[in-house]
């Protein structure tokens, strides 16, 4: 195909596509106005029905629970494909944990960035297990949560060495927390199905007070188990990728 | 906004506009700067920098939650990610 007919198809396309899209843009509802029913719905009955003024955690926990159990193990299984695809072969072998290409462009840490990820940990511990226990009450929850707890673990790792990190969270523990996380949401769906309720309904005390931390029934509890799946996936992950580094293929590069 | 509910907090409307629209802008020259930069490590600095403003423009769009999310996993586990595999793979040559 010669350079002008390629251009004239991709003109002839990108005309197209504007089009499309401005007829599309010209449907869309005004800046702000949500004409769904749904979004009036929940917010009147949300608090009462749930006593959770985490209305985002009720919605994502409670009344699409089921969705949420799906994006949770899309996590899960991202995590379980990432170990299977870096998994040691039969043709590597694990290189000691000491750097080897003492050559290669790589800084010492400094004083500086160790102080700081050392200063932080403590806090970023702190501010991920709130975040993932007071889904309830405001705006968190177990994904946020789990993400800040999973990065206290890599300050850990940029403030010391990947054998601190290894030490810190051993591979079979991240592993049986991951699990204990994503089953744990799935569990608590069958726990109300035992009970003779349907699959993820609220069946704990909703407790007296909206907005405490003990109220709000499943959602604290799921939310709780998120945080823990998020936070091992999340760290399994990085492990993963930086075991990658240590391994060498016998007889390759 | 058919309901307009007042509060302590309340910023008023034009002022919220502003913002909106300041916040917009920069988030759209953010993306233009991230796709722009060739150096790679730079590349993530400013890509962390972009999920930080996107975190702001959520806020200002009234989803704190969102806000959360963009900033654990846009700000600091993506860069985190892509820098640990930049600094794993590159050789001597840079």
């Amino acid at each position: 195909m010669k350079p002008a007919h390629r251009r004239w198809l991709f003109l002839a396309g990108a005309a197209g596509l504007a089009a499309f899209y401005l007829w599309g843009l010209s449907g869309l509802p005004g800046f702000g106005n949500y004409p769904g029913p749904y979004g009036p719905a929940i917010l009147r009955i949300a608090v009462a029905q749930t006593h959770a003024t985490g209305v985002v955690s009720a919605v994502n926990f409670e009344y699409r629970g089921f969705d949420t159990v799906g994006e949770e193990f899309i996590l899960f299984t991202a995590a379980v494909g990432m170990a299977i695809v870096l998994r040691t072969l039969r043709r590597e072998r694990e290189r000691s944990p000491v750097d080897e290409a003492k050559d290669r462009d790589a800084p010492p840490t400094s004083e500086a960035v160790r102080t700081v990820a050392l200063l932080f940990t403590g806090p970023v511990v702190v501010v991920g297990w709130w975040l993932a226990s007071h889904a309830q009450t405001n705006p968190s929850g177990g994904f946020q949560g789990g993400v800040v707890l999973a990065t206290a673990f890599i300050l850990i790792y940029l403030a010391g060495e990947f054998l601190t990190f290894r030490g810190f969270s051993p591979a079979h523990i991240t592993d049986a927390v991951e699990a204990i996380g994503a089953g744990g949401f799935a569990a608590i769906g069958l726990a109300a199905v035992c009970l003779g309720l349907p699959y993820l309904y609220n069946f704990l005390p909703l407790g007296e007070t909206p907005g405490a931390v003990s109220s709000s029934g499943t959602i604290a509890l799921i939310s709780f188990f998120v945080g823990l799946e998020v936070a091992a996936a999340f760290i399994l992950i990085i492990s993963e990728m930086l075991e990658q580094t240590l391994l060498i293929r016998s007889g390759g590069d | 906004m058919s309901v307009a509910v007042v509060t302590p907090y309340t910023v008023p409307v034009g002022l919220m506009d502003t913002l909106q629209v300041t916040l917009l802008v920069l988030v759209a020259a953010g993306a233009t700067a991230v796709v722009l930069i060739r150096r790679r490590v730079r590349q993530v600095l400013v890509l962390s920098v972009y999920g930080i403003m996107l975190a702001v423009l959520f806020l200002a769009f009234q989803a704190p939650d969102v806000t959360l999310s963009e900033l654990t996993v846009g700000a600091v586990a993506l860069p985190i990610v892509l820098l640990l595999a930049i600094s794993k793979t590159r050789k001597k040559e840079e």
